[in-house]
C-alpha cells in the first residue's frame, strides 16, 4: 500500500513524518535534518528551499521569501500593515496577494507548493517510491479560505490531500499515542506565526475537542520584530546609523535576533555581534530585556485561553494537564504566563517542534485503517453565518461545534419571475458582517420563474472534517437542484489551481537528484562568497601556509562545482569549510575588539 | 426533518443521562465518522457525512438540558431548529418595569458620566438582571420532569410548552439588556454575537 505521510507546514520550520512500527517518527533529509525551514528562494539556478533557501535570505532578500504562511488565504487588507517588514515585493491585489519575484507573481500557496514538494521528496526518498498523498496541519484558528489555501498548495505540490488536521489536535494525538495524557487537556501553541489553544477531553481513545481560539498573526516573528525595531533603535542611538531601510542589513539583525532570542531561553545573559559595512554591532542582552519587549505579545495569548475555557463551560483548574507546543513556548516568560493562568506547571514532554507533525503521522495512520481505536472529534474554530437585512450576520453554524456539521437556510425571490439569488456567506464573531471574514458570495442560478415569495429554496451548509464548508442548494417545489457559482473572496479558484499545477509540471525540475544538486551548488556558491569576503578583509592575518590551504581547497571546490557530481562538492565544501574555519575565528575575535574599542570611553563607564 | 431524539434511540423526553448520551455518542461517531471510511466510494463518503454531520448536531442539541428545551419547543413546533435567531427578542411585558427602571439608569449615567453614582447603579442593575437570567434558565431545567409526566401520564402538554417558550424569550430578552448595559459600561472587550451566551 502507498504510504500517506503526515506534514507540518509551518511559519518558520515544516516536517514531515510517518508511523512505522506503530511509532509516528520524523523523517530526516540526507544530513539527518529533520526540520526542514519553511523557506524558498530564486536564484539563478533555479527555485532552493530549506537552509540552502534560508543562507540566500541577506544575499538575496527580495527574492527569497520566508513566513509565507502568514499571507496564506489572505486578502492585501489584512496584510498591509507587515508588508513594509517583508523584503519582498507582495503586489497590492484586493484578493489573493501575490508575490513579484523577477516577471513571475507567485501566490502563497505556490510558495507553499515549494515547501511541500521539498517535503514529498524527502519522503520518496526514504521509501523508495513515489508519496501521494498527505494528512496537512494547519493552525486551529485558520478559517475557511486559509484552510482552502493550504490544500491547495498540497495539490499544486502534487499531493493529494486526505485531510486537514489542526495542530494543537495533532499535537494530543501524538500524546494520546503514547498514552501519556487522559482527562481534560489544554493545548497551548505558540509557534513562528499563529498561536492557538485547544481545549479537549481525552477519554477511552477518544479525543473530543471543546473548545478552540487563537490568533493566526501572532507568534515568535512578532517577537522577532519587536527585537529587530529594538536593535535598530539602539544602532541609531550608538553608532549613529539608520539602517531602517537596508534590506540586506535587516534581514541581518532578524536572524541575529531571532537566534539571540533562542539562547535567551536557556541563558540569562547573551552577546549579539553583527558586522556592518564600516563598524560592528555588538550588545549584551539580558533575558529580561528580550522579556520586556515581548510581554505584551505573550499577555495577548492570554485573552483567547480564558475564551476557550469559558466556551467549554470550564474554570482553570478543572484542566489535568497542560501541554506545551511550538518554538515559541520553549521561552520561560511564556511559560511562566501559562503556569499563572492555569495554576499547573506545563509541560513538554515531546519535542515541542516536532509533535504536530508526529500527530498529523498518527492522523494518517487512521485514515489508512492502521489505527481504530483512535476517534478525533474536532470541532470549527469560528462561526459561520449569512449576511441578513442591513448587514447584520445571521449564525447558522456556531463556533466550536463538532464537526462534520451541517445547516439548513431557506430562501426565497422578493419580485415575480425572479431567477436568481445572491447570498453572502461569512465567518467570525461579529453581529455586523463588514467586521467578519467574507468567506465567498454564492450565486443561486437556475429558479424557475414563479410569483415573488413562492419558491423555496433549501442551501445547505456542510462544514466537512477538514473544517471547509461546502454549499447545496435545491429548490423544494421542483425537487430541482439549484446551481451554485462561488466566488471565493480570498482564494484561488478552481481554474487557477488547475493550471498552477499544470505550470509546476512544466517549471518544476523534474526529479530530485537536479534538485538536490541545485541546493549543494547554492551551498558551495555561498561558502565560496563568504571564503571570499573573509579573505578581502584579512589579508594581513593570514599566514602564508593557511592561505596556500585555503587557496587549494576553493580551487577545488570551484572546479567541482561546475560539474555534476553532488557528493563531491559536498565533500569540498565541507573541507572549505574546515580549513577556514579558525580564521573565521579570528574574524570574529578582532571585530569584537575593534567594536569594543571603539566605544567611547564615557560609554564604556557607563555600561561598567 | 430528522428527530434528535430518535437519533439516540431516547423518547421525546427531556430527562437524559448525560454519561449514557455522551457513550452513545462516541459509539455513532465511531460507526460514521469519515476517519473511519476514508477508502469507501464518493457517494458512501458523502453519505457518512451526512450522517456524522446529523450525529453532531444531535448532541449539541440534546447534551446540556437547557438546550434540550429549546429543541423541543422547535420540535414540537415542528420548526428547523436554528442556532440563532435573526430577530432582536421582543420585550416580555413583565419586564416593563425593570427596563423602565434601567432605561432610567442610563439616562442618568448619560448625563452625569460612567465614574460616579450612576455607573455604580448601572452595575447594580446589571447585576441583578443577571441573576434573573440565571434564575430563568433554572426554573426551566426545574419544571423539565413536569413535562416527562405528561408525556407518560398523556395529559395537555401545550401550556407547559407555552411556558418554557415564555421562559426563554424572557431569558433571550434579558441577553441583549445585559450586553447593551455592559456595552455602556465600555465593558464588552469582543461583540460576541449576543445569542450564544448561554
Amino acid at each position: 500500500m502507498s504510504h500517506i505521510v503526515g506534514i507540518d507546514l509551518g511559519t518558520t520550520n515544516s516536517l514531515v513524518a510517518h508511523v512505522e512500527g506503530g511509532i509516528p517518527r520524523v523523517i530526516p533529509d540526507a544530513e539527518g535534518r529533520a526540520l526542514l525551514p519553511s523557506i524558498v528562494a530564486w536564484t539563478g539556478n533555479g527555485v532552493v528551499v530549506g537552509e540552502a533557501a534560508r543562507r540566500q535570505l541577506a544575499r538575496n532578500a527580495a527574492r527569497t521569501v520566508y513566513s509565507v504562511k502568514r499571507l496564506m488565504g489572505r486578502g492585501y487588507e489584512d496584510v498591509k500593515d507587515e508588508l513594509s517588514r517583508l523584503p519582498f515585493d507582495v503586489t497590492p491585489q484586493a484578493e489573493v496577494v501575490s508575490i513579484r519575484i523577477g516577471d513571475r507573481a507567485v501566490t502563497p500557496p505556490e510558495v507553499s507548493a515549494h515547501v511541500l514538494r521539498a517535503l514529498k521528496q524527502r519522503a520518496e526518498v526514504h521509501f523508495g517510491e513515489p508519496v501521494e498523498q498527505a494528512v496537512i496541519t494547519v493552525p486551529a484558528y485558520f478559517n475557511d479560505a486559509q484552510r482552502q489555501a493550504t490544500k491547495d498548495a498540497g495539490r499544486i505540490a502534487g499531493l493529494e490531500v486526505l485531510r486537514i488536521v489542526n495542530e494543537p489536535t495533532a499535537a494530543a494525538l501524538a500524546y494520546g499515542l503514547q498514552k501519556l495524557s487522559q482527562g481534560i487537556i489544554a493545548v497551548y501553541d505558540l509557534g513562528g506565526g499563529t498561536f492557538d489553544i485547544s481545549i479537549l477531553r481525552v477519554k477511552d481513545g477518544v479525543f473530543e475537542v471543546l473548545a478552540t481560539n487563537g490568533n493566526t498573526h501572532l507568534g515568535g516573528d512578532d517577537f522577532d520584530r519587536a527585537m529587530v525595531d529594538w536593535i535598530l533603535a539602539d544602532i541609531r542611538g550608538r553608532h549613529h546609523a539608520d539602517l531602517s531601510g537596508d534590506a540586506e542589513a535587516l534581514q541581518e539583525i532578524r536572524l541575529g535576533a531571532e537566534a539571540a532570542k533562542c539562547r535567551l531561553s536557556f541563558d540569562e545573559r547573551t552577546v549579539l555581534t553583527i558586522p556592518f559595512e564600516g563598524f560592528t554591532y555588538h550588545r549584551d542582552i539580558a533575558r529580561a530585556d528580550i522579556e520586556a519587549l515581548v510581554e505584551p505579545l505573550v499577555a495577548a495569548t492570554l485573552g483567547p485561553c480564558r475564551q476557550a475555557l469559558a466556551d467549554a463551560a470550564l474554570r482553570a483548574d478543572q484542566v489535568d494537564e497542560v501541554v506545551l507546543v511550538g518554538g515559541s513556548t520553549r521561552m520561560p516568560l511564556v511559560q511562566r504566563r501559562v503556569e499563572e493562568l492555569f495554576g499547573r506547571t506545563p509541560h513538554s514532554r515531546m519535542n515541542p517542534d516536532e509533535v504536530v507533525a508526529l500527530g498529523a503521522a498518527v492522523q494518517a495512520q487512521i485514515l489508512a485503517g492502521g489505527i481504530t481505536d483512535m476517534l478525533l472529534l474536532d470541532v470549527t474554530p469560528l462561526s459561520l453565518g449569512i449576511e441578513t437585512l442591513g448587514g447584520i450576520v445571521s449564525v447558522l453554524i456556531a463556533r466550536n461545534t463538532t464537526i462534520p456539521t451541517l445547516a439548513k437556510e431557506y430562501f426565497t425571490t422578493s419580485v415575480d419571475g425572479q431567477t436568481t439569488v445572491d447570498m453572502h456567506v461569512l465567518q467570525g464573531e461579529r453581529e455586523l458582517s463588514k467586521d467578519n471574514r467574507s468567506l465567498a458570495r454564492f450565486d443561486l442560478a437556475g429558479i424557475d420563474p414563479m410569483p415573488g415569495g413562492m419558491p423555496k429554496i433549501e442551501v445547505t451548509f456542510l462544514i466537512d472534517a477538514n473544517g471547509i464548508l461546502q454549499v447545496q442548494a435545491r429548490e423544494l417545489r421542483t425537487g430541482k437542484a439549484a446551481s451554485i457559482e462561488v466566488k471565493p473572496t480570498y482564494g484561488l479558484t478552481e481554474d487557477q489551481v488547475e493550471q498552477m499545477v499544470e505550470d509546476s509540471f512544466t517549471y518544476a525540475e523534474a526529479d530530485v537528484e537536479a534538485r538536490l544538486l541545485i541546493e549543494t551548488q547554492t551551498e558551495a556558491d555561498t561558502v565560496l562568497n563568504h571564503v571570499e569576503r573573509a579573505l578581502r578583509q584579512a589579508r594581513d592575518i593570514v599566514g602564508a601556509e593557511e592561505l596556500a590551504a585555503i587557496e587549494t581547497a576553493r580551487t577545488a571546490l570551484r572546479t567541482a562545482r561546475a560539474g555534476t557530481d553532488r557528493d563531491q562538492i559536498r565533500e569540498l565544501t565541507t573541507a572549505l569549510n574546515q580549513v577556514t574555519a579558525p580564521l573565521a575565528d579570528r574574524l570574529m575575535e578582532t571585530a569584537i575588539k575593534d567594536a569594543v574599542t571603539s566605544k567611547r570611553a564615557d560609554r564604556l563607564l557607563e555600561n561598567s | 426533518m430528522t428527530d434528535y431524539f430518535t437519533v439516540f434511540g431516547l423518547p421525546r423526553k427531556l430527562g437524559v443521562d448525560g454519561e449514557a448520551l455522551q457513550r452513545r455518542f462516541y459509539e455513532l461517531s465511531r460507526e460514521h465518522h469519515p476517519d473511519f471510511h476514508q477508502g469507501a466510494g464518493a457517494e458512501r463518503q458523502a453519505e457518512v457525512l451526512g450522517q456524522s454531520a446529523l450525529v453532531n448536531r444531535a448532541y449539541r442539541a440534546l447534551r446540556e438540558p437547557l438546550s434540550r428545551v429549546e429543541y423541543l419547543i422547535a420540535l414540537e413546533e415542528g420548526r428547523e431548529v436554528r442556532e440563532g435567531a435573526t430577530d432582536k427578542p421582543k420585550a416580555p411585558r413583565e419586564l416593563l418595569e425593570e427596563m423602565l427602571e434601567v432605561q432610567e439608569a442610563l439616562e442618568e449615567a448619560k448625563a452625569e458620566g460612567l465614574g460616579g453614582e450612576a455607573g455604580a447603579r448601572l452595575r447594580e442593575e446589571r447585576r441583578r438582571l443577571e441573576e434573573r437570567y440565571a434564575a430563568e434558565a433554572a426554573s426551566v431545567v426545574v419544571r423539565a420532569p413536569d413535562w416527562d409526566r405528561l408525556v407518560d401520564e398523556g395529559g395537555d402538554r401545550r401550556p407547559l410548552l407555552e411556558w418554557f417558550k415564555q421562559r426563554l424569550a424572557t431569558r433571550a430578552y434579558l441577553r441583549t439588556v445585559i450586553d447593551d448595559l455592559s456595552d455602556a459600561l465600555g465593558e464588552r472587550e469582543d461583540q460576541h454575537v449576543s445569542h450564544r451566551r448561554h
